[in-house]
């Protein structure tokens, strides 16, 4: 049972990790490409980081208070947490500079956020 | 649990990635597909740290994870500014 459900997990994340490699592949412009392997990649990497966290959670039930499993489950959980905290703000910080830079959206007519800008 | 099919397949999301890196027609394309390969690794790194059992992997995963964010925040910064 543990063990079906550890496998579901991993094939989530895996689906998901797969998407955001095809989706870089063949979206058209820089922004939608940020859109597919940013927010894929953090979705995936939580499935996947939880079910190594549940399989060691699962030890350390089994194993006893200072069982070894106790320190991969806290780190994995601090791990996805790192992962939680920075992937965002880095998308953030590329999609502005992007734009800043003068890339435009594929097939864009208005830019509002340019029109925006220059107002300032 | 066998982790290493899952770690292998994620070795071929990152080859995926890669050739956008290797194509991408402007430097923020090639910026997000390193910030993705980031991201992978990472939770692969978490994988392979359970597949052998040894914490120690994770903890290079945290620091990966923390050092790859500052690596595309100063990515951010050269491709706004031209300098550093």
């Amino acid at each position: 049972m543990l063990n079906a459900v550890t496998y579901v997990l991993i094939g989530i994340g895996l689906f998901f990790n797969l998407m955001a490699g095809i989706g870089l592949l063949r979206f058209p412009d820089v922004y939608t490409r940020l859109h597919a392997g940013t927010k894929c990649t953090t979705f995936g990497s939580i499935f996947l980081v939880g079910a190594v966290v549940l399989q060691a959670m699962a030890g350390w039930i089994s194993g006893g208070w200072a069982a070894e499993e106790s320190t991969l489950a806290l780190r994995g959980v601090i791990a996805v947490a790192a992962i939680l905290l920075t992937n965002p703000a880095g998308a953030h910080a590329l999609a502005r500079a992007a734009h800043r830079s003068g890339v435009k959206p594929a097939r864009a007519i208005v830019d509002d956020l340019e029109e925006a800008d220059v107002r300032d | 649990m066998n982790w290493m099919p899952a770690v292998i397949f994620l070795c071929v999301c990152v080859a995926i990635a890669l050739i956008r890196v290797a194509v991408g027609p402007t430097v923020p394309d090639r910026a997000v597909g390193l910030d993705t390969i980031n991201t992978i690794i990472v939770s692969a790194m978490v994988l392979l740290g359970a597949a052998f059992g040894e914490p120690l992997y994770i903890d290079i995963a945290i620091v990966y994870a923390l050092l790859s964010f500052v690596t595309t925040l100063f990515i951010a910064r050269y491709i706004e500014r031209g300098r550093f």
